[in-house]
């Protein structure tokens, strides 16, 4: 069998079949609701939030600090043992300079890129990251491997949410020296 | 151990389109009776369906295997939905092969939908609740940052660049071109795919495949049965899938070691010692242009940050020595997601039969594989195949 | 030696209408803990794993990411079937039976109570251009149902009543049961009417939990086992999701799931062969229809052996000792392990308070709920 000599299906629409009601559609919004169990490890870790700190588990197994807290171990298979504050600072594993929303919307030409980074927790195992934003920085000087420290929101504005940091923002200002030029972000 | 032997004896696919006037049922049809045609058979003679497709948040229907039924042939048959996110397309004739190897059935109907048009305003909409719901989405990620925090962690461990991966694009979309489900071949160069709207820098417009409506289906047989109805059955040798860890930002991202540990599954079910040598095709998956030399490297088809070097000297085109994606790939056919997988293991179906067209590779391959990645950049499904 | 699969371990949560204490990854990693330990073998010695979920239900666009972690499944070939638990049984089975893996896990959970409002849920899964527009409660379609089945079947609703009663009251023998309660036909008759024939009573409340069995093929079994539970037949089948083409009727679903796995065990008169039943009673008349449908006994004849005590704890064919739906709690794709965990227990002996005697061959059943018309069965035997 050859695919060109077959008569394909899936008939492609235009815009302007729609606009001009060649096609009707059916349209529905669902109103889908959750409210998701944190249960006994993210709780913990969200109330930490709220205090101000960032806390992970230790399995005394494989020896892993390990962020976010589980209450289990993915890998030994067995009860975590025990919790650790581990610091607010950290290092950008990779990163993004993101000009669409999570809908796909264009940021305005005013709006500022959005910094998204995997960012590796000190005194989690080292490679223990999580996703956080960046700010306070140019996207420009955004390297990987740059020392970084949370900024917390006011003590009295905080949820017990992963949005009670704000961001990460450098430790302190890029180097000096000019990275290799490279086609600007 | 004696396996019961598995053939690929039929297949069926729609256009891959944007927006596609057909439901998914619909497109489900077309492509579950092309393949019955193509094979000579008709649904009375297929004991058992199995259907492939990605979110239901797509089609905006709980539960869409249940909706897609009727589509897929499955009404009063035994008939299940299968689902391992992006890498769902070449899991569907796992998923099959496990009916047929396993004595269950002796004809399969495997089929693989996707109708992304129907998620309004835009597909990506859906993907927000892909993140962790309390670590991730109070952040309001997008799809395209993930990939975009792979990419730039590839760019980084092998210090390459962005022309060096958007060479792919430029391949990809060229090969499509002979494609006749095609939906964004075009001929571009390297300048265009970086001149494109960058998006999430590193990722550009053009280094990214499309959101698309389509459906594609293959029909499976036992040894006895596909020797009666076809003299060109395409084996299915080795098959393999394997799951990374949820905790994504633990991972190295430079390298995906879960589709290392899915194609030493299927490498070893196949017999094969040194993919590189006896692997003579290849459609790995490529939603995004880097994507396919990550794939490259965890397939064990070439060393490790040595995809984008033998891209650039023309191993991998269509006339290369490895031809990787002659289909045109997700890149330049298009990507509904499910029925991308089952796109290129058709593909590589019809590459093996010499039936591929104007597609066709040179020299006569007999061994063949397709590969599919999905979730959060975790799961990996591998499928060999042999004339 | 003709190949066989068994079941060797299982593990469960227990179920309860709120699990707010854990999170679904805790939840899931204890079920599962149990069964690995049930069976004697760590997730790392595993050759694949299963979860039967669907999205919606968990939230996410893509569930499946969310699979490995709590059951062991790291770099382990690991899927997603978004059914039943019985369909990922029949998936984990034929897994087995190709030769490539010696034992599958295979896990499913309920964290219903998540959902905020889960008959908007449910109604998402219907037609999007026929049937949605109309909003109808989702329970309409079983009201609907319901009527035709008890005017085919001359069934009367306090017989349908009396399943809840029936059930409600097995489940207080069940320390894993969420909704045991000693009721009265009139409590069924009187409750809110919800889709007529249809009471609020007549409906499953649903549960949160989790469970995880664990399989394995002949050999490995008895290696692994003093008491395997070995799956003799399978069965599922989708019959139209077109409401408008459906017998309201008869349970075509059930029924051709059951000759398929009738079939494969070899059993030629399941009312004589079964010992005892753990089938649907989402809503209850279901319970009796599929009932008739499993071919336990005649179209019409299953109200009357209700009535008889035929199927209650003691009788010929207990059918639902465990509770089933309406005492235990609706657990979604979790449905089919519950009754599987059921099945297990009771052939190894270990069903403590509800342990029925000398029993060898037990069956299991379930249906996906509405809007559907997809159902599994799956027949357990310990010898």
């Amino acid at each position: 069998m050859e695919l060109e000599k077959y008569k394909l299906g899936g008939t492609h629409l235009k815009s302007s079949d729609f606009e001009k009601g060649k096609v009707l559609t059916t349209a529905w919004q669902p109103n889908l609701a959750y409210t998701w169990d944190n249960g006994v490890a993210i709780g913990r870790y969200l109330d930490e939030l709220k205090n101000g700190r960032i806390i992970a588990r230790v399995c005394h197994e494989c020896h892993r600090i390990m962020l976010p807290p589980r209450m289990f171990c993915e890998l030994c298979f067995r009860p975590t043992d025990e919790w650790m504050y581990v610091q607010d600072t950290g290092v950008v594993s990779t990163f993004s300079v993101a000009r669409v929303n999570w809908d796909a919307s264009r940021r305005g030409p005013k709006e500022p890129p959005l910094l998204p980074a995997v960012i590796e927790i000190d005194g989690a195992t080292k490679g223990m990251g999580i996703l956080h934003m960046l700010g306070e920085v140019d996207p420009d000087d955004i390297k990987a491997g740059m020392k970084v420290r949370a900024v917390w929101k006011k003590s009295e504005d905080r949820t017990g949410a992963i949005t009670d940091i704000l961001y990460f923002k450098p430790l302190r200002a890029a180097a000096s020296k000019k990275a290799p030029a490279r086609r600007k972000r | 151990m004696g396996m019961r032997k598995v053939a690929i004896v039929g297949a069926g696919i729609t256009k891959f389109v944007r927006r596609a006037q057909e439901t998914g049922k619909e497109l489900s049809w077309q492509a579950s009776k092309m393949a019955l045609d193509s094979c000579g058979l008709t649904l009375d003679d297929v004991d058992m369906v199995t259907l492939g497709t990605a979110p239901d948040a797509f089609d905006g229907v709980h539960m869409k295997g249940e909706y897609l039924a009727d589509g897929a042939g499955g009404c009063r048959k035994p008939y299940m939905r299968h689902y391992v996110g992006g890498g769902t397309g070449v899991f569907s004739p796992i998923h099959g092969w496990f009916h047929v190897a396993s004595g269950m059935a002796d004809i399969c109907l495997v089929v693989a939908e996707e109708k992304m048009s129907s998620c309004h305003p835009h597909p990506q909409g859906a993907f927000l609740t892909i993140f962790d719901h309390t670590t991730e989405q109070p952040l309001k990620p997008t799809l395209i940052w993930i990939f975009a925090l792979e990419m730039n962690r590839y760019m980084q461990a092998y210090g390459l660049s962005k022309a060096d991966i958007a060479r792919v694009s430029v391949k990809n979309k060229g090969n499509a071109l002979d494609h006749p489900s095609a939906q964004v071949a075009e001929k571009i160069t390297v300048e265009d795919v970086l001149a494109s709207e960058t998006l999430c820098w590193p990722v550009n417009r053009l280094d990214i495949s499309p959101a698309s409506d389509g459906a594609a289906a293959v029909v499976l047989a036992s040894e006895r049965v596909a020797r009666r109805l076809t003299d060109k059955p395409v084996w299915i040798d080795g098959v393999g899938f394997s799951i990374d860890t949820a905790y994504w930002g633990t991972r190295d991202l430079s390298y995906p070691r879960y589709v290392e540990t899915a194609a030493r599954m299927a490498y070893d079910m196949a017999g094969i010692k040194e993919p590189a040598k006896e692997i003579h095709i290849a459609e790995p998956y490529d939603p995004f242009d880097y994507k396919e030399l990550h794939h490259m490297e965890g397939l064990m088809l070439c060393p490790r940050g040595e995809a984008a070097r033998l891209t650039a000297e023309g191993y991998t085109a269509r006339d290369g020595n490895l031809p990787i994606c002659p289909s045109g790939g997700a890149l330049g056919v298009g990507n509904p997601i499910a029925a991308t997988g089952l796109m290129k293991v058709i593909e590589i179906f019809l590459q093996l039969r010499g039936e591929a067209g104007k597609r066709q590779v040179p020299g006569k391959p007999t061994c063949g594989l397709a590969q599919a990645w999905g979730d959060l950049m975790q799961m990996g499904t591998v499928i060999v195949l042999r004339s | 030696m003709i190949k066989r699969v068994a079941i060797v371990g299982i593990g469960t949560t227990g179920f309860r209408p709120i699990t707010p204490d854990v999170s679904y990854r805790e939840l899931i990693f204890e079920a599962a803990r149990k069964a690995y330990t049930d069976a004697g073998i760590e997730p790392s010695e595993i050759g694949g794993f299963i979860t039967a979920a669907e999205d919606f239900l968990e939230g996410y666009s893509i569930c499946d990411e969310y699979c490995p972690d709590q059951i062991g499944a790291v770099l382990k070939p690991t899927q997603t079937i978004p059914g039943d638990f019985i369909q990922a049984l029949a998936t984990g089975y034929m897994m087995i039976m190709t030769g490539a893996f010696k034992t599958v896990a295979i896990e499913a959970h309920s964290k219903a109570s998540n959902v905020k409002n889960i008959d908007e849920l449910m109604g998402f899964a219907f037609d999007p251009v026929y049937n949605r527009p109309l909003r109808e409660t989702p329970h309409a379609i079983a009201g609907l149902e319901m009527t035709r089945y008890m005017f085919e079947t001359c069934t009367s609703a306090e017989q349908c009543a009396r399943v809840v009663v029936k059930n409600k009251g097995n489940a207080m023998r069940n320390p894993y049961a969420a909704f045991g309660a000693d009721i009265a036909e009139k409590d069924v008759l009187n409750s809110d009417p919800i889709s007529l024939p249809l009471h609020r009573l007549d409906i499953a409340p649903h549960a949160d939990g989790a469970v995880v069995a664990v399989l394995a093929d002949g050999e490995t079994a008895l290696a692994l086992s003093e008491t395997p539970i070995w799956i003799e037949g399978l069965g599922w089948c989708t019959d139209t999701p077109t409401l408008e083409m459906r017998d309201w009727g008869e349970a075509a679903y059930a029924r051709l799931a059951a000759e398929m796995a009738y079939k494969m065990a070899g059993i030629a008169n399941p009312a004589g062969m079964i010992d005892f039943a753990e089938i649907n009673d989402e809503y209850s008349f279901k319970e009796l229809q599929h009932m008739e449908a499993l071919k336990l006994c005649r179209p019409g004849e299953a109200g009357h052996l209700l009535e008889s005590g035929a199927t209650s704890y003691a009788g010929d064919i207990p059918i639902n000792v465990s509770g089933g739906a309406l005492g235990v709690g609706h657990l979604f794709e979790a449905s089919g392990a519950h009754k599987i965990l059921e099945l297990v227990e009771q052939l190894r002996g270990e069903a403590g308070a509800r342990q029925i005697p000398d029993v060898n061959i037990g069956l299991a059943q379930v249906w996906r709920g509405v809007p559907t018309a997809t159902g599994a069965v799956a027949i357990l035997s310990n010898m």
